[in-house]
């Protein structure tokens, strides 16, 4: 169990580092960016606005840690 | 592939794996120079052979269990989320709110530490020297392995991606022979920048691309196909170089105070 756990926080670390808000923003955005297209939005669409959403994200985790 | 697709995996995989490699150095360096080079090498060749079965598995499970579009997503996702934290310290280095990293500020803490450490001996290695060596090598390795996994199975050229790295590891290895200490000249922090923008940029491209997974099962497709690719890089740029001004603070951070 201890080499499960530390294997667990050696993939957090190394994947969601020292912000895990920028990984909820890149999840939150490609899941709006799912729903856009089960919707019924055009790909040409979705891509662009998947990829906004993304950017947004990024940027309001930047802005909370620099406030 | 198109040419521009080829020289972008290999460019990303080339700068970042120099990048790390160059940490990698460092590490080898000061434990090579004060617990001695045997067991610094050993550490390496125990980093190398563990990459190198950790390449093998996790190669063979992305390439066998998933299909294209899933691929193109995980693998997207990870690598925007991964390319993210390394803009995410680019922006913060460039604005002053993070200390810009000092490879050899690294080097002399890391040689401080190791003349201070015990001079406990297992296998006939300096241990000390040996798990340093071995645990810095694999760490920053497996950051090469990711992006090289990652990035060539997306873009379905792994051996343009492997040779990029390898190529990068080689060049490293024979500038460090020469030079003989670390090599603080490298504009690391610009490379950084770099990186983090192309994979930034890859990562949103595929990410959007493997939705089409969850709808029909084939890849979505960006307007204009892979020419998106530039546009997307130039809107990670101007949001990279609006954030910097944007949260540039009236002092900035003072060295030491940073991580990788």
């Amino acid at each position: 169990m201890r080499f499960l756990g530390a294997f667990g926080r050696f993939w957090y670390d190394f994947v969601i580092g020292d912000d895990w808000k920028i990984a909820a923003a890149v999840v939150a955005a490609l899941t709006l960016g799912a729903i856009a297209l089960a919707a019924g939005l055009p790909a040409g669409a979705a891509a662009p606005l998947t990829g906004a959403l993304v950017a947004a994200g990024f940027l309001g985790a930047l802005w909370v840690d620099a406030r | 592939m198109a040419h521009s697709g080829l020289w972008g995996l290999v460019t990303t995989t080339f700068v970042a794996s120099f990048v790390e490699f160059v940490e990698a150095l460092t590490i080898v360096l000061a434990m090579g120079l004060t617990r001695g080079w045997r067991s610094a090498l050993a550490g390496v060749a125990a980093a190398v052979a563990g990459l190198a079965a950790f390449t093998v598995a996790a190669g063979y499970a992305l390439a066998t269990w998933l299909p294209r579009s899933v691929l193109q997503f995980a693998v997207g996702t990870l690598l925007l989320i991964f390319g993210l934290q390394w803009l995410r310290k680019a922006i913060f280095r460039s604005s002053g709110l993070k200390a810009q990293h000092d490879e050899d500020a690294e080097f002399r803490a890391r040689t401080a530490t190791a003349r201070l450490a015990g001079g406990q001996r297992r296998l006939g290695l300096d241990w000390f020297g040996f798990v340093v060596s071995a645990k810095g090598v694999f760490l920053e390795g497996v950051e090469v392995v990711f992006i090289v996994l990652t990035f060539g199975l997306a873009a379905g050229d792994v051996p343009a991606a492997t040779v990029a790295a390898v190529s990068a590891g080689l060049l490293v290895v024979a500038v460090g022979l020469v030079a003989s200490r670390p090599l603080t000249r490298v504009p690391e922090n610009t490379l950084k920048y770099g990186v983090g923008l192309l994979l930034a940029t890859y990562g949103t491209f595929w990410a959007v691309e493997g939705l089409g997974a969850w709808h029909g099962g084939g890849s979505l497709s960006w307007p204009g196909g892979d020419w998106a690719l530039p546009a997307i890089l130039a809107g990670w740029v101007t949001l990279s170089r609006v954030a910097v001004a944007g949260f540039r603070p009236a002092r900035p951070a003072v060295a030491g105070q940073e991580g990788q």
